[in-house]
């Protein structure tokens, strides 16, 4: 099993989610989460007190799928959050030891 | 014939002769009948500013400063202003009210109405001779409330509550109190109806209200000294949709403020309710036209920001200048406190919070001297022909206005370094490190403003 951690513009949140959907992932954990990596900031001013806001607001999708299936969300999400532009975010991808559900003991492919 | 027409024009004279007690007593009954009719539309009207000038406190300026602090603090700031709409109002009750408004010297009331003696349905003619004189207690006790909160500003996010709450009462009575005497009180030294020394013309309490407040919270807040990690550290404001509700709540309870300070419900009123609704337009337009200029963004927060400092710059000029010139001080007012907290306040560095100094202190002090400027017999007629400012022809008039703003920000200064010391030893003013640090809603309230998990 892969887990797919990936940190998007929240703008494309909704796509990701589409095309996610056509292709039958429906289940993952969506957090707001503040970041950059080469993206510059912005500056914001109140009352002529300026700050450089360099933590911008993004996405970050957490979901685990079974291996064989992994190549195929991958390219899914990135596609569909894909605008060009710097800032677009990244995918991590971890291996994941065991998944068990809480409500009944499922382990493994099966939890999922 | 002659005779019956002579007859015919006598016996109207001669009916009317029987019925003279009878005529008389009807006359006195319709007199005292348009009296009552007055006074039952003064007074509907002072009381709905009463309650319009309380909603200024709460919850205008709870909220309008509430979302300009980080959130940590969003409770202990409400709490500046809430907790006065308490205290005052007891102090008013038992002296506050007699200290201001009793007759006394010139500097201070003396102790007639304490504990609110003899203040009932009766008028009190000296102040406002067709309201029960309990209305123009109330109405006035909701200036004494607002003004040391507006003070808050200035020590926001680092004020020990026990210090705070020592601060405001003896700030009320050794400041407020006497500066509200010699504007208003009967015999007051500035007083420009009731016999002052030198007449200084404050409709609704440049010198009293936002003077005093406004220095007093300079002085605050160099007293107290920077907030931790000020200004190196980003201090955003937390949420400006609640600063937002609470400037456009100000806004409006204004209209009580300064429509309100006609004391009455005739002309004058609706005067000074056009005045401060244009003096507040036009300062919104001059502080985002100048934002807009020099950091290439019109921002919602200098919006509202300008219309409070046109509020307050045009609150002693309300009842004595015509729209124009209102347009004019407003306009002034948003350009100037502008500067006030974008450039002066970064240049000397001084924490002022909450602009508490560059909006009430610079927009108070410029509404004070403008109407010196344009006060106009046209607009007030209570002293009679005499010409009023400097558009009438009285130079002198702005010299004495001068005269008063020398006064509020000396009493201002003094008084409040005063008191201070006095708080410093009894209960200490500044909330210590880890308090600060972990925000006043917990450390001193026990409670956090967001919580998210409940």
């Amino acid at each position: 099993m892969k887990k797919i951690e990936a940190v998007i513009q929240p703008h494309k949140l909704e796509d990701v989610k589409q095309a996610l959907k056509a292709i039958g992932i429906d289940g993952m954990t969506v957090t707001e989460v503040r970041g950059h990596g080469r993206q510059k900031g912005h500056k914001e001013v109140y009352r002529g007190q300026e700050y450089e806001v360099d933590l911008l607001p993004k996405v970050k999708l957490e979901m685990v799928v079974p291996t064989e299936r992994s190549e195929e969300v991958i390219k899914t999400l990135v596609a569909s959050a894909r605008t060009g532009k710097i800032g677009d975010g990244k995918v991590f991808v971890f291996d994941v030891l065991d998944v068990i559900r809480i409500r009944n003991d499922d382990r493994g492919d099966s939890a999922l | 014939m002659h005779r019956l027409y002579a007859l015919a024009l006598l016996l109207p004279a001669l009916a009317l002769a029987q019925t003279t007690p009878a005529v008389e007593q009807k006359l006195a009954e319709l007199d005292a009948a348009v009296k009552a009719a007055q006074s039952a539309g003064d007074n509907a009207w002072m009381l709905t500013s009463s309650a319009l000038v309380l909603m200024m406190t709460g919850p205008g300026l709870a909220l309008f400063y509430g979302g300009l602090v980080r959130r940590k603090n969003v409770l202990g700031t409400m709490m500046h202003s809430f907790i006065l709409m308490a205290v005052v109002t007891v102090l008013w009750a038992v002296v506050g009210y007699s200290l201001a408004f009793g007759e006394g010297n010139p500097f201070i009331g003396d102790l007639r109405y304490m504990f609110l003696n003899g203040v009932g349905a009766a008028p009190n003619a000296d102040y406002a001779a067709t309201i029960p004189q309990q209305t123009f207690m109330i109405y006035q006790l909701m200036f004494a409330i607002i003004t040391p909160a507006l003070i808050s500003g200035a020590f926001a996010e680092r004020m020990k509550f026990s210090g705070m709450l020592l601060f405001t009462i003896l700030w009320t009575l050794l400041v407020y109190f006497p500066m509200a005497h010699m504007v208003w009180g009967k015999g007051g030294f500035l007083n420009a109806y009731l016999g002052g020394k030198v007449p200084c013309f404050d409709f609704a309490g440049g010198t009293v209200v936002h003077i005093t407040s406004g220095v007093s919270a300079l002085v605050c807040c160099l007293y107290l000294g920077k907030r931790k990690g000020y200004p190196t550290e980003p201090m955003k404001p937390h949420n400006l949709v609640i600063s937002f509700i609470g400037a456009c709540l100000l806004w409006v309870g204004w209209f009580g403020f300064n429509a309100g300070s006609a004391l009455g419900a005739g002309s004058l009123a609706t005067s000074a309710f056009v005045a401060t609704h244009f003096g507040a337009a036009a300062a919104a337009l001059g502080w985002l036209l100048v934002e807009w200029l020099k950091t290439g963004k019109p921002s919602v927060l200098g919006g509202i920001s300008g219309a409070v400092a046109g509020l307050v710059a045009i609150t002693p000029a309300s009842g004595f200048v015509a729209p124009f010139p209102a347009l004019l001080i407003g306009f002034a007012a948003g350009i100037v406190c502008f500067f006030m907290v974008a450039l002066v306040k970064h240049k000397f560095g001084y924490d002022d919070s909450l602009d508490a100094f560059g909006v009430h202190g610079a927009g108070g002090t410029l509404g004070a001297i403008l109407t010196g400027v344009f006060a106009t017999k046209a607009v007030n007629s209570a002293l009679k022909e005499q010409p009023l400012g400097l558009i009438d022809g009285n130079g002198g008039q702005v010299v004495n206005q001068l005269i008063g703003t020398a006064i509020a920000w000396g009493l201002a200064i003094v008084g409040t370094l005063v008191i201070l010391k006095i708080c410093d030893l009894v209960t200490g003013v500044r909330a210590n490190a880890e308090n600060e640090m972990d925000g006043l809603d917990i450390s001193m309230h026990g409670e956090e403003g967001y919580n998210l998990e409940a």
